[in-house]
Parts: C-alpha cells; structure tokens; sequence
C-alpha cells in the first residue's frame, strides 16, 4: 500500500458515466454516479480527480462540472467499446487510494460488473452499496454498506480499493449551470478495445413481464374449489393462552429470537 | 308410529314467528319432517356425507349413517411426490441461493427452478444424469431443500462464512469450480449476496455473465439493461445472475438432498486467504426512520391498544418500525403513514407482531408477503388469530407492559456478557 497517502492528502478517483432519465431516455448526470461524486467532494482533504470514458462532448458532462468539480478527464470512447482496458491504464498510471463508481450504468449493458472487472485487474478490494465513509486512514476505509430494508452494516476494507456507491447514499448537490460550463474538459488519448461480443446481441425496448399466475394444481374439483375460494390464512399456527403474561412474553420473545429480528 | 297425522299447531306458531324465543331450537334443520298437508319433506342438502376426498358421498345401503354432511375434511391430504434420483452426477448446476434469514426465499426458489430446467436439457443433450448443487453458507432454518429441488447439498457453517464474507464464499466457489465438472452457475441477482457474489465470481472466473436476466430459452436469455429500459438478448453464459420470477419453482418432485460426497468436500482445499474486507457487525439504524414497506420488524396497533404511550415504548424497546391499523389511524392515534393495509401500505416484513387488530380482510392483503405474524388479541376467534403463527390471548396493556420489561431484561443480560467478554 501507498503509506505516502496515510498523511495528508487523499486521491479520489470518481468515475463518472452519462445516465439516461429512466421515462424520456435522456441524457443526464447519472443518479447513482453523482452521488459518489458527492461523497468524495464532501470526503475532507480529498483530491478529486473526475473520470468519464466515453463522448467528450456529451452535455450531460458539464452536470457533474456543475457541481463544483473544476475539470473533467475524458478518454475519448466509442459506444461500442468496453471501457474497463483504458480505465485501468489509466488508474495504474494515475494511483488513486478510492476510486468510487455507481453500482450500475443506466445505460448500455447495466451490468454493474466494471467495478468488479477493475477490481479483479488491479488487484484491490471491492464494496458494492456503500452508503457512507466514515472515515479513511492507516491504510484502512471505515465504510457503511446499505442492506436491504434500509438497514447499514459497517465494514473496514483495506487501502486502496474500489467503493461503489449505492442509491442510499446522500442526494448529490445541485448543478449549477454557469459552474458547469466554466468547467473544463480535458480530452486525454486513449486506446480503444472495441467490444466485439456485444455486436450481434438484440436490442429491443423492454418488454413488460408477464405477471406471474397462481397455478393450481390441484387433483380434484374440491381442492381447486378450495383454492379459488379460500381466505388467505395460515393453516393455524399456535394460540397460547397463557396463566401469566409473562408466560406469554417468553413466547413471543422466544419467536422474535429465532427469527434473529431482535438486535 | 300411526298413520294418524298429529298436528301441532303451536309448534306451527312458532315455526311462523321468527321473532320466538324458541324459534331457533325448533327450526334447526332436519333431514325430513311433515309438511302442512301430510306430505313427508325432505331436505336433501342434509343427505349423506362428506368423504375423504371432498366429494359428498349419499350411500343408500343403509350400512353408513353419516351425520348431515357435517363431517369436516381436515385439511388436504398431504401428497407425497415423487423423488428424483441422482446416482452419480456427471455435472453439476450450481446454485448459490441467499438465505435470506436463513430460509430460500421466493427468489432463490425460482432459481432452484431453472436450475433444474438446466439439468434437464443438458442431461438430454450430454446423454448423461446431471444434478442441481447448492451451496449452503453459515447457519440455515430451511428444511425443505427437498421440496425445493436440491439433489446435493454442501452446506458450510463455519464461523468465517457469515456475516459479509464475499472473499471467503469466492473462495470456496472457485475452488468448486477446479474440483467439479460444474457446467453452469446460477445466483440470484438480489441485493442480499447474490448479485454481489455472482459478480465477484465471474469477475474472478472472467466469464461475462448475463446478469438481470429473467428468461432464458433456447440458449438464448433476455437480460434487463440499460437501467430497465432495454432488454438484451444474448446466447446463454455459463454465469447466469436471475432476476426475480425468472422460472417456476419445482413443484412435481421431491429431491434427495445429499450432502456433497465426504471426498470431494476433502478435496476442496481451499487457498489461504488474506481478508482485506471486515465485517464490523450491522449498525443499529432508528427503526422508524425506516420505510413502513421496507421494515423488516414491525410492530402494529389496532383498536385494541388502551395506552399509545406504553405501545411507543414498546416499539422503542423492541426496536420495531411501527405499524397502525386503519381505525388506530382514524382515530388519531397513529399518523396516516403508519397505515398498513389495502389502503395504506403494504409491507413485506419479516415479522409481524399485530396488537388489538382483528384481521379486516382490509388488512390481512397489506400484510400478505409477511413471514412470521404474532398476534396479541383477546378474542381467540377474530381473523387474526386465524392468520398468525404465534397469537397470545391476552389484553395488550398487560402484554406490552410484560414484553418491555422481558426485552429489556434480555438486552441487559446480553450487555452484561459483552463487557464481560
Ligand atoms: C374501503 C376500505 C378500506 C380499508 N382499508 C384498510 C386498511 O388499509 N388498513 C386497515 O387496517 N383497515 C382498513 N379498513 C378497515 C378495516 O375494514 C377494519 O375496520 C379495520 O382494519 C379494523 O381495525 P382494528 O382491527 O384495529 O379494529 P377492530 O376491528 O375494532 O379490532 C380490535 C381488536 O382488538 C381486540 N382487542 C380489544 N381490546 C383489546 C385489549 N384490551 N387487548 C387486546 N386486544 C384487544 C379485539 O378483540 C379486536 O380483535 C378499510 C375498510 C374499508 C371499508
């Protein structure tokens, strides 16, 4: 690890995608991105460095400069191409301690692997749906990952490695339009690795899923009867009448134990 | 008896006026019984009885005196399914599922379902028997695997596996995937584990996964993208993250259930290991902070509830999202936004613990998806009790009262051995 970042400044790479409004399809900062962004703008003594791999000169870019971020690198990228080559190029000539990404694009594949795919390459740690960082420092992150049912666990994860950023995170700061076209967009070169897989897959609008039927299958018309007809009820679990109510609290107690939902 | 018709005019009366405090024991319905003219009436609903099957059944050979069809079925007959034999696995589909508070969810269920879709064509087309693999991490309440569709089961309950341990179930993975002929990976693409360790391993394995994917046929799979608004269609990997309701759950057959043979547990040696990501144990988040339809815990009040301020302490004690019926919100004692229900919120908790709340078909819709529901009523009857796996009989005040003092009791106890520790 890189003990020259423990002291005083910290180097945040945040990656940057063009989103997609999920009704109109059209271009703009994406949700989940500009929350990372935001994370490591409010991350004290953070030097940022912004990363898009894609179109330079996509307007949706001078959203994020819009949030007070004063340049924006940009490997220049075809649609087609797969961007996880030149993004690790990039980061192994530019060491970074975090890199922060969205969990998923909102626009092509979606797949939410290139964390992942940078990770495996670079050999660091990964943490999908973080939620907040605590704090960072001797080599160590103190990060919150978001569960699901908007509970929190906390994680430490070794330096330096790859966060994505999850929808609970706090909600990105206002674009403010001036800023962002002030800012400036700096084009790099880079070499492109066009994603030849992906060429004879069909596209199509998605379709809308068909909504699952209850089957029945039952072997006589009482049973089917009984199925159309029936309440929806438990077979009858158990009914305690207790002498005492703390006879009855110890059942309930006992319940919420094994259910592992009292903490 | 004589042929001599006896009328009884006041019974008659009776029968006539509803009204009578005797009409409802005279009236009870009979098989037969003289009609006003001397004709003998029938009634025929009262005739034979209910056999094993659910069919009414009239045996006119006198021998059966069944008693007016009020034999009550107890409940289905439990079928017993056939089961689906292994012997000696060529292959093997591996399905990582959840666990979601230790039991296969819905959705590890579907993926259980196409798993065994997947070994049914490739057994065709390999021309050899192949079997359904899951791996099983940290403790487990499930015990239905069988009914599920698991042939083999390799189930790891060492203390490193639970809680966050991505690295750690990778690593088990991966060693699987150099000591098995596993032709195909399935996870469900969930935000409880499974998209994340789906991930991890195809990232690991740099196999390109179909993730999000909902249908597969003929080799090809139809995979959500571009932030839900397209759909890609793809010839099929060998990794494959399903979203939910991808398939139909087993439901024709049972399965064995084996535990993965003793040698090949022995052969999965697994790599040592330097974690680099530590589980410091769940955070405790303000439970009413929390969506109502997200909660996991949620305690609810009714009309049955005396004293607001003893619920609220309750719901502080058990650190539970609250929860309102409609008439506790209506009549002012709960906000709007704790209404569950068919027209407030319908929540997907995991337990559900009802207090003074008799179960309106109104409220038992919002509380359909809920695991476990407890119900503390004083009528044994009311539909709640009907629906809740655990129900006490009990006045709420008595029991809320009884329950902090249990729960705080416990929370004591629990510090106390942690500052021992
Ligand atoms: C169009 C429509 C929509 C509706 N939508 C909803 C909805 O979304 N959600 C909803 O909840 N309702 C809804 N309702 C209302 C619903 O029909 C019921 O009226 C309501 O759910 C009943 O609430 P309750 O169970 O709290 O009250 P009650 O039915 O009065 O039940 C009170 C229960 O508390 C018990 N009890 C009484 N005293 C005690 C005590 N001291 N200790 C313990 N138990 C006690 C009683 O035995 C009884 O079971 C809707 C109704 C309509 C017509």
């Amino acid at each position: 690890m890189q003990p020259e970042m423990q002291s005083s400044e910290l180097n945040v790479s945040v990656l940057l995608s063009v989103g997609a409004h999920p009704k109109t399809a059209r271009s703009r900062r994406a949700d989940q991105d500009a929350k990372a962004l935001e994370l490591a703008l409010s991350l004290p003594k953070a030097r940022v460095a912004a990363i898009h791999a894609g179109d330079a000169g996509d307007e949706a870019l001078r959203q994020y400069l819009g949030m007070g971020l004063p340049a924006l690198q940009v490997l220049p990228q075809p649609k087609e191409a797969d961007v996880v080559p030149v993004l690790v190029d990039y980061l192994r000539q530019h060491p970074a301690t975090l890199v922060l990404t969205g969990g998923k694009a909102e626009q092509g594949e979606s797949s939410g692997m290139l964390p992942y795919l940078l990770a495996q390459e670079l050999g660091w740690p990964v943490v999908p749906r973080v939620a907040a960082v605590e704090s960072v420092g001797n080599g160590k992150a103190a990060v919150l990952q978001a569960l699901p049912r908007g509970q929190r666990r906390a994680l430490t994860v070794s330096l330096p490695c790859v966060l994505c950023i999850d929808e609970a995170a706090p909600a990105p700061r206002q674009s403010a339009f001036a800023l962002g076209q002030r800012g400036k967009i700096e084009v790099l070169s880079a070499a492109v690795t066009t994603d030849s897989e992906r060429a004879d897959w069909t596209v199509q609008p998605a379709r809308k899923r068909p909504k699952r039927l209850k089957v029945v299958k039952a072997k006589t018309a009482a049973d089917r009867f009984k199925a159309a007809t029936a309440k929806a009820s438990g077979d009858g679990g158990q009914v305690i009448v207790p002498k005492t109510v703390e006879e009855g609290a110890e059942a309930i107690l006992k319940m919420l134990k094994e259910e592992g939902v009292l903490r | 008896m004589s042929d001599i018709i006896r009328r009884d005019p006041r019974r008659e009366w009776i029968l006539r006026n509803r009204l009578h405090p005797l009409h409802a024991s005279l009236a009870a319905p009979q098989d037969q019984w003289m009609g006003p003219n001397g004709v003998l009436r029938k009634n025929p609903h009262a005739v034979g009885f209910i056999g094993p099957n659910g069919i009414k059944r009239i045996d006119r050979s006198g021998s059966q005196t069944g008693d007016g069809g009020s034999v009550r079925r107890s409940g289905a007959a439990e079928v017993q399914l056939p089961v689906f034999r292994v012997e000696q696995p060529a292959f093997y589909v591996v399905v990582v599922p959840d666990m979601v508070g230790g039991r296969l969810s819905s959705h590890d269920k579907d993926v259980l379902g196409l798993a065994h879709q997947l070994v049914k064509q490739s057994s065709a087309a390999r021309g050899e028997q192949g079997a359904v693999l899951a791996v099983v991490f940290g403790a487990h309440k499930e015990s239905a695997f069988d009914t599920a569709g698991v042939d083999r089961l390799l189930h790891l309950d060492d203390s490193k596996y639970t809680g966050y341990a991505p690295e750690q179930r990778l690593n088990v993975l991966t060693s699987l995937e150099r000591t098995l002929e596993v032709s195909q990976w399935l996870l469900p693409d969930s935000l409880e584990g499974g998209g994340d360790l789906g991930r991890r391993l195809a990232a690991k394995l740099k196999q390109r996964p179909a993730t999000q994917a909902w249908a597969l046929a003929e080799g090809l799979v139809t995979c959500r993208a571009a932030g839900q608004r397209e759909d890609w269609q793809r010839p099929a990997s060998r990794i494959l993250l399903m979203a939910n309701e991808c398939a139909e759950p087993v439901s024709e057959t049972r399965h064995e259930v084996k535990p993965l043979l003793e040698e090949l547990a022995r052969q999965l040696e697994l790599p040592a290991l330097i974690s680099r990501i530590e589980d410091k144990g769940q955070v405790a988040v303000d439970p009413s902070a929390v969506p109502l339809g997200e909660a996991e815990f949620i305690l609810s009040a009714g009309n049955g509830i005396r004293d607001f301020a003893l619920f609220h302490d309750a719901a502080k004690a058990l650190r539970a999202t609250e929860g309102a019926s409609r008439v506790a919100v209506d009549n002012g004692d709960m906000p709007r936004f704790r209404q569950v229900g068919a027209t407030g919120t319908w929540v997907t908790a995991r337990v559900y613990l009802a207090v003074g709340i008799s179960g309106a078909v109104q409220h038992l819709q919002g509380i359909g998806q809920c695991d476990k529901v407890i119900a503390i009523n004083t009528d044994a009857g009311c539909d709640m009790v009907k629906r809740a796996d655990l129900s006490v009989i009990a006045d709420s005040t008595d029991m809320l009262a009884a329950l902090i003092k249990l729960v705080e009791g416990y929370r004591g106890a629990e510090e106390g051995e942690e500052d021992a520790a």
